[in-house]
This record gives C-alpha cells, structure tokens and sequence, in this order.
C-alpha cells in the first residue's frame, strides 16, 4: 500500500451517504459538527440523471445500472453451511444493494412500515408466554436492547423527513377506522394521506373483512401529494407510472436520500460530501479503543488518512461488518465456539405469495408503483403469536400493485410450460388478469448462518471479500407453509377462476432476486457478549466508532427494514447529539 | 439469404450464429395467431447488441479465480463471458445436432429443434465446454428480454412484445387518476425510442401523450 496523504482533522467522518449517512449528517451538521461525508459510489443528482422517460427502462434498472454495486471490484462470497467452500458471487442476482450517493435507498419500493413492538422483544415477549423451547435450539435470535415506546418518537420524525403517506391505526391508544389496528401507538398522524386502494386491493379488502382480518392501506414514502419536508426538501406527488422499485424516480417522489435530505444538506457550510472515496480501514490508536480517522482510496487509487474525532459506519449490512472486521474492530463471531459478535446474527427476508387468476375481469396491472398497497397485519406478531405455534416468526400479506413491467412481471397459472407456443398463449391471456397476494415474512438469526472474511478471496485492493454462510431454516419453512395456507383462504374468499400457492424454497440460492433486506453482522443490543452495539448504536469496544444501519438487526421482523433503518439514524443521531458529545469519548449508559 | 434481419450489421455474432439464433429463438417465443414472434421481434439483433454491451463481457461481475463449479445456489461460476459462453455453446450444439441428424440445428424440423433446446433446458445434452442449462438459461432470460424490453435495445421492435400483453409502455399522467379505477385502460404502446425518433409527443414533463385503443 502506498503511505496515505494525512488529510485535515474533521470532527465527524460518516462512511456511506445513503438513507443512514445522509440522515445522520444533517442532524451533526445542523447542530454545529463539521461532517465529512465519504461515499464510495459516483455522485448524482436527482434532476439530472434520472429524467423521463430514460428511468422507465426496465432492462437497465432490473439487471445492469451502475447504481448498483459493481461486483467486479467488490463482492461478497457464499456458501449455505460450513462445510461448503464459499465462491464469489460473481453477478447480481437474490438482492441488489446500491453504490451511488443515496445508495441502495435511491431505488427502494418505499415500503414505510414501522415494526411492531412485538419485533423489538421477541425473545423476551415469547419465552415468557410459550416458555423457553419455544424458540429453536439454534436460534440467536435476541432483544434489541431498546423498545418501541424508546424510538417510537425517531419513527415519528424520520416519517416526517420521508413524507411517509398513511392512516394511524392506533394514535395515541385510540384504535381508528382505516388504520391497522394492531401497530404500536403512534404519538401523531402520519403526515401524508394514504395511497388510494386499487381495484385489486379492493377484492382483497373484502374477502379479508369476510374473514375477520382488517385491511388498510399500507403506508408509503412516495409522496400521496406534493410534501415539504422536516429538512425543507420539497418532493412531488407520485405518478403511479411504475418502474418504482429497483428505479430512480424521475419525479423526485420517491422519498431517498436524493430527494429527501441531500439538497439542503448540501448547502450546509458544516457538511462536506466526498464521493468516490471509498473508505478500506477504520484506525485506532495504540490502546485500540479510540478511532483517530479512517484511511480511504480515491478515483485514482491514492490512499488518504483521514483523521477524525468520531467515525459513523453508515453503509450496507455486508460494508458495516467487513469494515469491523478489517479494522480489528469488536471480536469477530465464531460459530463453533459460540464466541465472538462481529459477523453473527446474519439474518435476510422471506417472502411467499399467492397468485390469483381472473378468467372474467381484467386489471391495468402496470399503473401503481410508490408501494400502493392494501395489507392485513392480523397474521402478524402477537396477533398470530397470542396462541403457540410450532414455529417462531409471522409475516404480513399485501396485495401490492407495484407497475407490472413485461420482462419479469408476467404470472401464468402453475404448470404452464416454460416456453414455447403455450407459454405464449398465456403471458398473453394472464397478464392483465392476475395479481399477487403477497407475503413478506420475519427471518429469525441462527448459530450457523452468519458473515466473516473470505480466507481465498479478496476485492480489487487485495482485501478480504466478506463471507456469506446462510440457508434457510425449518422454522421459516414451516411459517411460510402456514401463511401459504392462511393466504390461500383469504385468495379462494375472492372467488377467482384459480389461484395458486407458490411452495416455499427450500435451499436458499443466490441467483433468482428475493429482497435486498440483508440484515445483521453488527447487531445492537444489551449485552456486549451477544451484540456489537449498545442501543446508542456505539461500540462496544471503540466508543467514537457508532455502526448504524440494516446491520444492527439482531434478526429481521416482517415489516420490511428501510423505515426502521431510517428510525435508527434519528435515534442514533439524537443519542450523539444530547449525551456523547457533552461527554466525548465515554460509553453511553 | 433474403430475411429481413440481413440488413442489420452484426457486431459479434457470425453469419452462422445468427441463423442459429433466429432458429432457437422462433422456437422459445413462436410466431403464432396472436402475432409475431421473436424472429421478427428483433431477438437476434438484441442479442448481438447486448453481448457488446458491458454485460457481454461481464464487465460489472467478479472475475477473480479460483474458477470452481460450485452448487445450482451458489449461480453462475463459469469462466465463459457470456460472448464466449455463446460462441461456444453455440458451435458444440451444431456439432451434436451434425452428428445426431446430419443437420445444423438452423436446418432441423421444429419438433427437432425442440427436442434439442428441452434437452440443453434439462441438462441432458452433454457440451464439452459449457453446461448445456446454463446456456439455455441464458438464452432463454436473453430472449424474454429482447422481446419484452424497450426496442431501443434492438428487439421488440414495432413494440410486439407489449402488444401482446397489452402494456402501454411509458407511463402517462392519467395513470394517477386511474389508480382506483375499474375501468380497463387500453392504449397503442409507447417506447422510448418512439419518443427518441418523434414518433411519440411528450408533455412539459417528459411524459406521452397516449392513443387509447377503442374496444372491439
């Protein structure tokens, strides 16, 4: 390596300008830090670079855009147990995390759901109802060291920087029409109106009130009117023209990074954003449990020292983990002897669905888009868990009319051929007659699936790749198998012409897109024996080293990660904010 | 040869490559009552675009050894660049098709030709450079996108592919209003490159002005 030009001391380096990054500077910008942003990826700029129609491309945004991570500098490597040698991923496929300014937030779905208290103390809440066994012998899964009436007011605001669109259901312990009944109570109304419901969200509601459960439309960060927001960023109202998610919009009304916080954080005289800077090592002093700065590599490939008072690690599950792991940072899991925390409590997303086939109706399956969505939350949490069950988890089931573009959204009943005449006959027949119902379910932590560094294979700058050891466990077999059936009932109360469950996977594959909820490595918690983070989401070992993202998640809840990433920014901001800085340097209690 | 797809230059693939190409690909997605199929779609031209784009060469992927076959989960682990992985693959299967009916596969009966893509499908026709699956999953997700995606990528063209399934292509602004609504919204499909070579209108936003189609 060559010697690194030391750079000027900053007061606060954040590594990653996506929903976290962005967030997190704002709040120490306005309060007076000087912030040096360093984001790996190209910089861009809303109005510029994402314009009609270019954005509704499905071809480039589905499968090649550069904003997406490049894999051929930087990959992780895979293997569904330790027996198996681990091979790179070598192209995209089951999740696509971003490398822009913005990062991966810059082409979410918007899916804005709070979790539930429930998801902040699963462990706790369940063994004290069902006893100790009700959780699988191997399963990590834990506390999170903080509870839903602690962040519900960072909820609050982050809904108010992401111009989140919905109806309370519970505001302030009073249950109200049109909301979920069953989330946590929420000090205010959102402060956007609902989506509209959909025709297809509409046969849903109904056969769901049939049968007892209580629809409503699922809240969404693309804009249901024109907003101005907490930070002063003004974001338009969405066009439900589709290519949403895995899209930038070209409307700016998808609440991102982009849209939602960088244009008047950009003009802050206390804020500095450095793209192209991609941060390799986070160092520490002699005692190693003091930060003095990060070492990063430019466009060029010149390594910069630069020194900082406190570092915030704001990146993708996988970069907040290899980074601890490459800086010595927090003493790296090992699964044989249980030791260790760095890299364990690895956890992804499940989802199902059941599709629905209307010989006499037809839909516009390719309006919608900004998470336009009719929900049931009634096979979620305690609701679900009030009785045991012989597995742990729940999910939530959505119809979601997302913008049905041709590549990939075109369902045909089970047993169609794959190609040919007859795959054609019914992609043709079937496109504007079907839908989806959706469901998007909790993935619990195990002993044996979690992150390390690759022992064969490394990145462009000769670094250790990051290792994926992860599969799918009985548990969420068989909670999938139950909500195939659950939802199955609710899709035979809509009295289609068919419908049809598709069977859970049973070996977790890298290849086909899943969910770009990768979850964990650097878990939050109460306990540094089984967390990395304390609930400020500081270090337990280097206290001016905060890790802050997806990888504070000690396991995943069904709701769907990005608000409660969003959340943990405000949180994680506030802590620093009110208590660290008035005594730098010092453990948070 | 008089086909109507002589007049494109290819930039990668040999005069022999296309003929196989246009064959197989007929076969994936047929010309049939409902319309034409990805002969006419343009599918071939798609393919020669996209295996110069940065995605031929697998430009965005990893491409450090150690090269080792590993399991269906762990994806692609081939050494082949999809440019390579074609010029193989495509070659290996005509000299099966040779030794096994005296013919390049261009020139084999349909059901022939089918008997031939189900066996690579299912991994039953032995290649000695590629796997037969992974090049047929290959062409297979290569011809659904030339015939789905925007025809500024070479396929698709006259929009057939959205025609088909009835999508409009680019959005317009009724789709807001729209959004509750159970009327069937149907209109003449929209590409980029219609609005690129003028043959769309746009309003202030970038947005096409649709043409709906009258039910019949």
């Amino acid at each position: 390596m060559t010697t690194p030009t030391k750079l000027k001391p900053v007061d606060a380096v954040v590594i990653g300008s996506g929903v976290v990054g962005s967030i997190i500077s704002m709040e120490l910008a306005n309060a007076g830090v000087n912030v040096l942003c360093l984001e790996r990826g190209r910089s861009a700029e809303q109005q510029k670079d994402f314009v009609m129609p270019y954005v509704q491309d499905e071809l480039k945004f589905d499968r090649h855009s550069d904003i997406f991570q490049n894999l051929s500098r930087e990959t992780i490597t895979f293997r569904n147990n330790m027996t198996e040698t681990a091979l790179p991923m070598r192209e995209l496929g089951s999740f696509k995390p971003g490398e822009i300014v913005g990062g991966t937030a810059l082409h979410w779905g918007c899916n804005a759901r709070r979790q539930l208290p429930y998801d902040f103390d699963i462990r706790s809440r369940l063994e004290a109802r069902f006893g100790k066994k009700y959780f699988p012998e191997d399963c990590t899964s834990q506390d999170w060291g903080v509870t839903y009436e602690d962040v519900e007011p960072y909820y609050d605001q982050f809904e108010h920087i992401y111009g989140v669109g919905g109806t309370a259901g519970n505001l302030n312990g009073e249950i109200r029409a049109g909301g979920n009944p069953h989330e946590g109570e929420r000090s205010r109304e959102y402060p956007n109106p609902p989506t509209k419901r959909t025709p297809q969200g509409e046969l849903f509601a109904k056969a769901c009130q049939e049968l007892g459960y209580h629809p409503f439309q699922g809240p969404a960060a693309a804009m249901t009117r024109d907003y101005m927001n907490l930070y002063k960023n003004f974001l338009g109202e969405c066009a439900r023209g589709g290519f949403c998610s895995s899209h930038a919009c070209s409307q700016g009304a998808k609440a991102n990074p982009l849209t939602a916080v960088m244009p008047t954080l950009l003009k802050q005289p206390t804020f500095e954003l450095r793209p192209l800077s991609n941060v390799i090592k986070i160092l520490t002093d002699s005692t190693g449990k003091k930060a003095t700065g990060v070492i990063y590599v430019d466009a060029r490939g010149r390594h910069f020292e630069q020194p900082a008072e406190m570092v915030i690690l704001a990146t993708y599950c996988f970069n907040n983990t290899r980074l601890l792991l490459l800086s010595g940072i927090g003493k790296p899991y090992d699964p044989i002897s249980q030791t260790g925390v760095v890299g364990r409590n690895y956890s992804y997303q499940t989802g199902g669905r059941v599709e629905v086939f209307f010989e006499d109706r037809e839909f516009n399956p390719f309006i919608g888009g900004g998470m336009v969505n009719t929900s049931v939350d009634d096979l979620n949490g305690d609701v679900l868990h009030s009785q045991p069950r012989d597995f742990v988890g729940s999910a939530y089931i959505a119809v979601s009319t997302a913008g049905a573009t041709p590549i990939k959204s075109k369902p045909v009943p089970h047993g169609t051929p794959r190609w040919g005449a007859g795959w054609k006959k019914a992609v043709a027949h079937n496109y504007r007659r079907a839908f989806s119902l959706g469901i998007h379910g909790s993935c619990m932590s195990y002993r044996g699936h979690y992150l390390d560094l690759d022992p064969t294979y490394r990145d462009s700058n000769g670094l250790p790749l990051l290792r994926m050891t992860f599969d799918w466990h009985q548990n969420e077999q068989k909670m999938l198998h139950y909500m195939n059936e659950k939802v199955s009932e609710i899709a035979k109360a809509m009295k289609p012409s068919s419908y049809h469950a598709r069977a859970p996977y049973t070996k977790y594959s890298i290849v086909p897109y899943q969910s770009t909820h990768n979850m964990g490595g650097a878990a939050m918690g109460a306990d540094p024996k089984t967390s990395v983070v304390n609930k400020y989401m500081q270090s337990w070992d280097v206290p001016n080293v905060f890790v802050v993202g997806g990888s504070a998640f000690p396991q995943n809840g069904a709701q769907g990660p990005t608000e409660t990433i969003g959340m943990l920014a405000c949180w994680a901001a506030d802590g620093i904010k009110e208590v660290y800085l008035k005594k730098p340097g010092q453990l948070m209690v | 040869m008089a086909e109507s797809s002589d007049k494109h230059a290819y930039g990668y693939l040999t005069h022999a490559e296309v003929r196989f190409l246009e064959a197989a690909c007929e076969r994936l997605i047929p010309t049939d009552d409902l319309g034409p199929g990805a002969k006419a779609a343009g599918v071939t031209v798609y393919i020669d675009l996209h295996l110069q784009s940065e995605w031929g060469t697998h430009g965005r992927n990893y491409r450090s050894g150690p090269w080792l076959d590993g399991t269906p989960q762990q994806g692609y682990q081939s050494r082949l660049t999809p440019q390579e992985m074609y010029r193989a693959a495509i070659r290996e299967t005509d000299l099966h098709c040779t030794a096994q009916y005296g013919k390049n596969f261009d020139a084999l009966s349909g059901e022939q030709q089918d008997e031939v893509l189900l066996a690579m499908e299912h991994n039953k026709l032995d290649l000695p450079s590629v796997s037969s699956r992974v090049f047929f999953d290959m062409l297979w997700r290569n011809t659904e996108e030339g015939f789905f995606a925007d025809p500024i990528y070479g396929g698709n063209q006259g929009n057939v592919g959205w025609k088909l399934l009835g999508f409009p292509g680019v959005s317009s602004t009724i789709y807001r209003e729209l959004l509750s609504s159970k009327e069937v919204y149907r209109a003449e499909p929209v590409s980029i490159l219609d609005i690129k070579s003028g043959k769309a209108s746009v309003d202030g936003q970038g947005f096409p002005k649709h043409i709906p189609i009258k039910p019949v």
